[in-house]
């Protein structure tokens, strides 16, 4: 069974959302996505200062099958992008939710209710399954 | 349903991700497929290829036989147990399929064919077989295990010992040249265990058992790596395959065999060569004996042709920046990526490619709607765990 935080919020298209304490999110990807993913050999994030719409394709996961666009769930101005990727995209199969965090944002209209629970993902990739 | 080898229930023990391949559930990885491929190159690696198709063949006029049906010649298989690749050829030159065929005694050979092919292959050499009398029976009784890395055979010969092979055995296997294979009895430890296996009851073939040998030992691969092929009752297959597990041999999956069979620069059947390709524009000219003249095998005549016009040519590509080089991508001005892997070995992305005679270094390849420049190079990419590029 797939590791899935109570604490973080998840879209459709695989990525969670944290809400840091300064209000901005931070942005990655789920297990079960780096698990289907198998190992990631490259890994391209969006740069500080790049403003992205909610959905749009911003970074990019490639694994030894398959490349994969990473979309934003939420709109607003990129503060950072993990650099440490460039040398260790592996960081993203080892700890999805630490230190193989995407990018984070200062989201435009604060909120992520539009996003899913973990246990609404968890019923969303049941069914999926 | 979907076929299992006799191994199934063992890789989904030791986390197995299992996907369909050519109709058979198999291991893509048993965790990661880049520490599966390292392991390989640097270690020992085991593979569960049972699900390959082992065909073995009988009669006075087998070596005939296969001179006409596959396009190297086993005219040049004298010692027993020596190995040939070649390809299996459709009249107008497109392949079959590729295969290994051992030359296991006077009128004797086993091949070893693709799963994904293994129907239609069996239709047609049977087709053949008629006018040479041969006899031609598949051995869904056999399982297979390829251990490979620079420390397979010293690591296999250990489980064979532990498995109860006399020393004898383990001295004879250890001693096989390259290419060279040899039939062993069953062990008295695991004779018993011949059928009794659950569901494994084997089908006895007309000419199965002694001959052949129950166990068929050979040091062949599709690595680039030093190593064995092991084919023995599907019965013993979970007991051998934890012998070696115990050896310290790496459990590795078909997404390992794949990355490492690309920077060994071999070509995979359906990906770099299939019935609408022939062998010369596939990197198999090699494996395509003209001579003798004299020999008339299938699709002889259309590859004389062939060879005698301009024609595409199989290359290695190396991508310099970011990014993987995947099967079908466009190469600009022409061509085609057939495969293409990250290398784990190269920490790059490598491919082979269909160009044009007229290609010329580096060429441009498009990878997600933009182009990215590539070298050609001569494959292979790696051998022996060390780079060639």
């Amino acid at each position: 069974m797939s590791n899935i935080p109570s604490d973080l919020r998840y879209s459709k298209s695989h990525e969670w959302v944290r809400t840091l304490s300064d209000g901005t999110v931070e942005v990655g990807i789920s297990e079960h996505a780096q698990s289907a993913l198998g190992d990631l050999v490259f890994v391209e994030v969006p740069a500080a200062g790049r403003v992205l719409k909610a959905g749009e394709a911003c970074a990019v996961v490639e694994s030894v099958k398959a490349a994969s666009d990473v979309y934003s769930p939420v709109g607003g101005k990129v503060t950072a992008g993990n650099e440490a990727l460039a040398s260790q995209p592996e960081l993203v199969n080892q700890d999805p939710y630490g230190a193989g965090w995407l990018f984070k944002v200062q989201a435009t209209v604060p909120g992520d209710a539009a996003l899913m629970s973990a246990a609404e993902y968890a019923t969303y990739l049941a069914e999926a399954g | 349903m979907a076929l299992r080898t006799a191994l199934y229930d063992t890789h989904l023990r030791q986390g197995a991700k299992i996907i369909d391949f050519g109709g058979w559930d198999m291991p893509l990885h048993y965790g990661s497929q880049i520490e599966e491929h390292h392991a390989v190159r640097r270690d020992a690696g085991m593979f569960d290829v049972s699900h390959m198709g082992v065909v073995d063949l009988e009669g006075a006029q087998a070596r005939e036989f296969l001179r006409h049906l596959l396009a190297n010649d086993v005219g040049r298989l004298t010692i027993p147990g020596k190995a040939l690749y070649s390809c299996m050829l459709l009249p107008g030159g497109g392949v079959l399929d590729d295969l290994i065929v051992y030359f296991v005694g006077e009128g004797k050979y086993r091949l070893v064919v693709n799963a994904s092919t293994r129907d239609k292959d069996l239709e047609w050499i049977r087709r053949h077989a008629r006018a040479f009398d041969v006899g031609v029976a598949e051995r869904p009784d056999l399982a297979m295990i390829a251990i490979q890395g620079p420390q397979a055979r010293a690591r296999t010969v250990a489980a064979l010992a532990a498995a109860g092979f006399p020393a004898a055995d383990c001295d004879a296997a250890l001693a096989l040249a390259p290419f060279q294979g040899g039939a062993f009895g069953a062990p008295p430890a695991l004779a018993p265990l011949h059928g009794a296996g659950s569901g494994a009851a084997p089908v006895l073939a007309p000419f199965q058992g002694g001959a052949f040998g129950a166990w068929f030992i050979a040091r062949t691969g599709y690595t680039g790596e030093d190593g064995f092929e092991v084919m023995l009752p599907t019965a013993a297959a979970a007991e051998f395959w934890q012998a070696l597990h115990a050896q310290g041999v790496h459990a590795a999956g078909l997404g390992a065999r794949d990355t490492l069979r690309l920077e060994a620069g071999m070509a995979l059947y359906g990906n770099d060569m299939d019935e609408s390709h022939h062998p010369l524009e596939s990197g198999l000219a090699w494996t395509v004996a003209f001579e003798p003249a004299a020999r008339d095998f299938i699709g002889r005549a259309a590859l004389e042709e062939l060879r005698r016009t301009p024609h595409p040519r199989q290359v290695g590509l190396v991508l310099d920046e970011r990014g993987v080089l995947r099967s079908h991508q466009r190469i600009e001005p022409a061509g085609e990526v057939t495969s293409g892997t990250f290398s784990p070995t190269l920490h790059r992305s490598i491919a082979l490619a269909r160009v044009p005679p007229t290609a010329v270094s580096p060429v441009q390849v498009e990878i997600r709607g933009k182009l990215h420049e590539a070298h050609i190079v001569k494959p292979p990419f790696v051998r022996h765990g060390r780079s060639l590029i």
